[in-house]
């Protein structure tokens, strides 16, 4: 069962096409990744799945729903949420703010439940729940972006380079991180630029170039890939 | 001079400062959330002085003063969707040229339907009461004027820092794709803001036209630039910054006249604005970076 079907999706800014035509779908319950260089239109390809760009043509389809078109709010109260590129902390409010932005749409007595939940997954964010966002370590950071999304009590999380400017055992913590939530019956939908992290963590993936998708496969066999292991792992024919 | 005209001519001051502060704090919660100094806010606080010139003709005051606060706040949420929301995605300088546009709109608008002779600015006999303490003598108004803007600012501040709403509006602040992800409603808050902002300047414009006697359709166009000049003092974005600016210029304002050089009061104002954008363009409490990213 795909709880995530993308067909024909296109997408333009002015005159330049930035995906050309991809289509492609997320198991439920399973770890997916799409990887790519930078521009390959990863990020618009998310961006354009939770409504905040407008797709030329083609079709996202959530939960047998289509979503094409709909509210950003809505898509959020369908269960799918976004962990953005370059984490977008509110920098001006505190973590424990941050985190109940996350429950915006959500009931006052699940938001609790949440809360507990995400302290559980980063006692760090309990720590320091009073300090400004803005105060908090990139690591941090990251970690409060994905326990701000867990706060919606989603279905399925899409998360946008995770690893961008990391230090490499604070990687590990956050794929750790995403393991156990997937662990929990949430599916995860990962776009990341270090192949190698993300393919060993992922069920299945897609490569995506300059808009269009070139290559599927296991995260085993990607990873065996040799067009892949030049590309993206940095192996020198 | 003696001690209690002193005393007289700031507590008149520290009055009009009130009203200023309020219409300030609409340009600057504007500015916080779209970027936006809305040209047209002194024209909302001019039409606010019409409604209660109309709404008291056929009604007792208290209903008056709830039609003219009604009103005007529908106006200012009815203007930013019309003339500012189609504008959003477009370059910021489209949205700000719209501004004029409105204001311009506003002024000429009334000029047709209300002339531009001055209107009378009716009595309402509570806020005309006279005070006598000791030597000092004041209307309620002036009394109440400073009395009522803090009690509406810490209630405004409450809202701001305590409510769910609040938050919101500090989020989209400063990142409205971010705050899209979270499931709020950016149009919403949008009005929200709108809403504070017109319903305050409604109270500033019930508080100050009281002491002015008249209104014309030029009436906000001063006003409306000396509390943009107060906004811009504290710090634009920046509450507390907006309120200590009203107060500051009304104050000073205030006093020039009290020292015989009324004529130059006005220019003060601006000369303010040119020195403060010089030293500390930021204003007195303006963060460092207020462009978004």
């Amino acid at each position: 069962m795909s709880i995530l079907e993308i067909r024909d999706l296109s997408v333009h800014y002015g005159g330049i096409v930035a995906l050309d035509g991809i289509s492609f779908s997320v198991k439920e319950g399973a770890i997916v990744t799409l990887i790519g260089a930078n521009g390959a239109g990863k990020s618009t390809t998310l961006r354009t799945i939770m409504g905040l760009v407008h797709a030329a043509g083609g079709s996202v389809h959530y939960r047998g729903e289509k979503i094409t078109g709909l509210d950003t709010r809505k898509i959020v109260e369908m269960g799918l949420v976004l962990v953005p590129e370059g984490r977008r902390v509110f920098p001006n409010l505190t973590v424990l703010e941050n985190l109940k932005l996350g429950s915006y749409l959500q009931h006052t007595r699940h938001e609790a439940r949440n809360l507990e939940h995400v302290y559980d997954l980063f006692p760090r964010l309990l720590e320091r729940h009073w300090q400004l966002a803005g105060t908090l370590s990139g690591g941090e950071q990251q970690m409060l972006a994905v326990g701000r999304a867990l706060m919606a009590n989603p279905t399925m999380v899409m998360m946008d380079e995770p690893s961008l400017g990391l230090a490499p055992l604070v990687v590990k913590d956050i794929f750790s991180i995403i393991r156990r939530i997937n662990g929990e019956g949430v599916t995860v939908l990962l776009i990341e630029q270090n192949a190698n992290v993300a393919l060993h963590t992922a069920d299945y993936g897609y490569v995506l170039q300059t808009g269009s998708i070139t290559l599927k496969g296991t995260g085993t066999e990607l990873l065996e890939n040799e067009e892949v292991k030049v590309a993206y792992l940095g192996k020198t024919r | 001079m003696s001690m209690t005209t002193i005393l007289q001519h700031c507590l008149t001051g520290i009055s009009l400062g009130g009203a200023y502060a309020l219409i300030a704090i609409g340009y600057t919660l504007v500015y916080g959330i779209l970027r936006l100094i809305n040209f047209a806010h002194g024209d909302i606080f001019m039409m606010a002085g019409y409604f209660m010139i109309f709404s008291l003709a056929s009604f007792p005051w208290p209903a008056a003063i709830l039609i003219t606060l009604v009103v005007t706040t529908v106006m200012g949420i009815a203007i930013e969707r019309i003339a500012y929301k189609p504008l959003r995605e477009a370059p910021r300088m489209s949205i700000m040229i719209s501004a004029i546009g409105v204001s311009y709109l506003l002024q000429n608008l009334s000029t047709y339907l209300f002339t531009a002779i001055p209107r009378g600015y009716p009595e309402i006999p509570f806020l005309k009461r006279i005070f006598r303490v000791g030597d000092l003598s004041a209307s309620f108004v002036t009394v109440l004027t400073p009395l009522l803007t803090i009690v509406l600012v810490v209630i405004l501040m409450t809202l701001i820092g305590r409510t769910k709403t609040g938050m919101a509006m500090r989020a989209v602040s400063k990142d409205f794709e971010t705050a899209k992800l979270m499931g709020i409603n950016i149009n919403a808050i949008v009005s929200v803001t709108f809403a504070i902002g017109s319903f305050l300047a409604a109270v500033g414009s019930i508080l100050y036209f009281t002491d002015r006697m008249s209104v014309t359709p030029f009436s906000g166009t001063l006003p409306g630039l000396k509390c943009f000049v107060a906004a811009v003092f504290g710090g634009i974005g920046n509450i507390p910054g907006a309120v200590v600016g009203g107060f500051f210029i009304g104050i000073v304002e205030t006093l020039l006249v009290a020292l015989g050089y009324s004529t130059f009061s006005d220019a003060f104002t601006f000369l303010l604005l040119i020195v403060m954008l010089l030293v500390k363009p930021t204003g007195l409490f303006g963060e460092k970076s207020v462009e978004k990213v």
